[in-house]
């Protein structure tokens, strides 16, 4: 293999994402702009936390409503819900449907039975009294419908004093050992999916390139000259990952300038890009199996979101609220994995080297990989390459 | 005797149930400069794919430069040079910048590369705007941009497809010197057109194809003799009854 070749196509690729404004919109200020919006949205500007107006209904039946008072307190004391607590369900469904509130937590009847029964026996699931915390969400503001079922998720984390050695609880809503961040704000809880967000969009940049390079006959004309498949493709491989590494950074910065301010040390911050950088191999794949679809640029940016889409959906922070059949899902895609460990690292505050941490950079690993090469095979039997 | 830097023998493509090259055979010497003729679909240009090793023949055999174009591809790629048809050029790179691609996976040295580059761009008369963006070219620029593309490593046998088309005059009067100068220098050119005022300046010899099958074959003035006309165009049109540009 001849460097030459490799860091010249790698170097072209590099100047089209700079010079041509359409891939630099959607490669770099779109993730920005991105940014800046959901972290407006989210409360990362102007210094002040959002504050999302919540309804509370106890139905814990219990002699003793400690655990109830217990978590009306925690909600309150993260300074992101206002709660305001109702008789009945009924009321506070409507103050939901009028849009007095954003939400409303149905505390059930077994609630401090069940709290009780956790913190007898922490570690043994069999011993507990399972109850299931129900959370409306006001359906019209997508903010809310994002932000408040982590924000819940934390509480009942920090009530149920979870840790990982203890990672479950008889709660319905499941949690984890969330954060070292001292006022946490919903920046922070989707701020790990953004790094994965903005990846995703390679594998519409990837497929065009292609598509395009193949239209207008540079392909072929590659083809012409001693270059071998295997530095052409590490040499799209490459600038791709940088790309990707600039696009993490340029996140980062963003996110960190909007508040984002993990307690982790240096090698954390290290990991993270080490997996963005795997995860990119993944969307250079998904282009390719895309290119090797699609006759051309326009098609390719098409057919792109089928790619595109469940990875956005199922795997970053977009899919927080929905159902748990989707989430299920969301285990099929590699963002997912990115998104889980880069949480687990920021939010949890994991080690990188952590057993989950850990397995989730091995199916990262495995399955970009699996996919690039899939991508690579694809495209190189349909069209030489 | 000459030594053969192109031989083909009863050269067979076929595209489903269209043959686009009907058994076609000849030889390039070595710094011949070869014409190879038709109308829009004749099958030149999947003559030259398959000379470059883009395109498998159905049938039939290819040398270039001595090198089996199917078993040995990577060395004939090292001889070549082809300009397309098409104008590929990358737009959004500088002149200079698409030169350096190509001469980099042509592994050049930086010196050399440099010095041919400012050669090259001067004779093309691309010199005043080898630091623009090529998307910022006429149509002809572009055309001669993508001639230093191809000759940018100084290769032994050029391929060069159609490469004055929808050029003004001056322009194509550039390309023409300066594809005399390459034969000058020794180098085997294939040159496809259908412009038979451009085979007569620059060919040594010329093949005439016609639905994929060599119809001719011989230097301009022998052919023109033999069909007792005034030129090549009315050597097309005696061997097959029409023009040869009607079909464009």
């Amino acid at each position: 293999m001849k460097l030459q070749r490799v860091v010249a196509l790698t170097k072209k690729e590099l100047k089209k994402t700079v010079r041509e404004p359409a891939v630099l919109f959607m490669i770099f200020l779109f993730p920005i702009v991105f940014v800046f919006a959901f972290g407006a949205s989210f409360g990362g500007v102007g210094g002040g936390e959002p504050v999302y107006q919540v309804g509370v209904v106890s139905m814990d039946q219990s002699a003793s409503v400690n655990a109830s008072q217990t978590l009306l307190t925690a909600m309150s004391d993260t300074q992101i819900l206002n709660v305001q607590t109702y008789a009945d369900n009924h009321t506070a469904q409507n103050a939901l449907s009028q849009g007095t509130i954003q939400a409303v937590v149905v505390i059930p009847s077994e609630f401090s039975q069940s709290f009780a029964s956790y913190q007898a026996a922490p570690t043994e699931p069999n011993a507990w009294t399972n109850a299931t915390i129900t959370l409306y969400l006001d359906k019209g503001s997508l903010v809310a419908t994002q932000a408040v079922p982590p924000i819940i998720q934390q509480v009942l984390a920090t009530l149920a004093g979870q840790n990982q050695q203890a990672p479950s609880s008889p709660f319905s809503l499941e949690t984890a050992s969330l954060v070292e961040v001292q006022t946490p704000s919903a920046l922070d809880f989707i701020a790990p999916g953004m790094f994965t967000f903005a990846s995703i969009f390679l594998i519409m940049m990837v497929a065009q390139s292609f598509a395009t390079d193949r239209e207008n006959g540079m392909m072929k004309r590659i083809r012409i000259t001693p270059t071998t498949p295997t530095e052409f493709m590490t040499s799209q491989v490459l600038s791709y990952m940088v790309i990707a590494l600039i696009q993490a950074a340029l996140v980062f910065v963003m996110v960190y300038l909007m508040g984002f301010k993990p307690n982790v040390g240096i090698p954390a911050y290290a990991f993270a890009f080490v997996l963005v950088l795997m995860f990119s191999l993944s969307n250079v794949g998904f282009g390719l199996i895309t290119a090797t679809i699609a006759k051309s640029p326009g098609a390719a940016t098409g057919i792109s979101f089928l790619f595109v889409l469940p990875q956005l959906f199922l795997g970053t922070f977009v899919g927080a609220s929905l159902s748990s059949a989707a989430q299920v899902a969301g285990k099929f895609v590699p963002s997912y994995y990115v998104t889980d460990a880069l949480t687990s690292l920021f939010l949890r505050g994991a080690a990188f080297t952590s057993p989950l941490v850990l397995l989730d950079f091995a199916v990262v690993s495995v399955s970009c990989v699996a996919i690039l090469a899939v991508g690579v095979i694809l495209y190189g039997k349909y069209f030489k390459i | 005797m000459n030594e053969s830097a192109i031989q083909v023998e009863n050269l067979v493509k076929k595209f489903e149930d269209v043959t686009a090259v009907d058994g076609i055979s000849l030889q390039v010497q070595k710094g011949e400069l070869f014409g190879l003729l038709g109308p829009n679909g004749a099958g030149k240009t999947t003559t030259i794919n398959i000379l470059c090793g883009l395109a498998k023949p159905t049938n039939g055999t290819a040398k270039v430069g001595g090198f089996d174009v199917q078993k040995e591809t990577a060395k004939v790629k090292t001889l070549l040079g082809v300009c397309p048809q098409e104008t590929a050029i990358y737009p959004y790179l500088k002149g200079t910048e698409n030169i350096d691609i190509f001469g980099n996976l042509h592994v050049m040295d930086k010196n050399t590369l440099k010095t041919r580059r400012a050669m090259l761009l001067e004779k093309m008369g691309l010199a005043g705007d080898a630091k623009r963006k090529a998307e910022k070219y006429s149509g002809g620029m572009k055309r001669r941009l993508s001639l230093i593309l191809a000759l940018i490593h100084d290769p032994q046998i050029a391929f060069l497809d159609e490469p004055t088309v929808a050029m003004d005059p001056q322009s194509r009067h550039a390309v023409w010197d300066f594809i005399k100068e390459l034969k000058k220098d020794d180098k085997t050119i294939i040159l496809t057109t259908h412009y038979m005022e451009e085979a007569e300046e620059l060919c040594d010899r010329v093949g005439i194809i016609d639905h994929g099958k060599l119809i001719a074959l011989g230097t301009p003035r022998d052919l023109i003799s033999k069909s007792k006309v005034k030129n090549l165009e009315e050597v097309f049109i005696a061997l097959t009854g029409r023009k040869i540009r009607e079909e464009v």
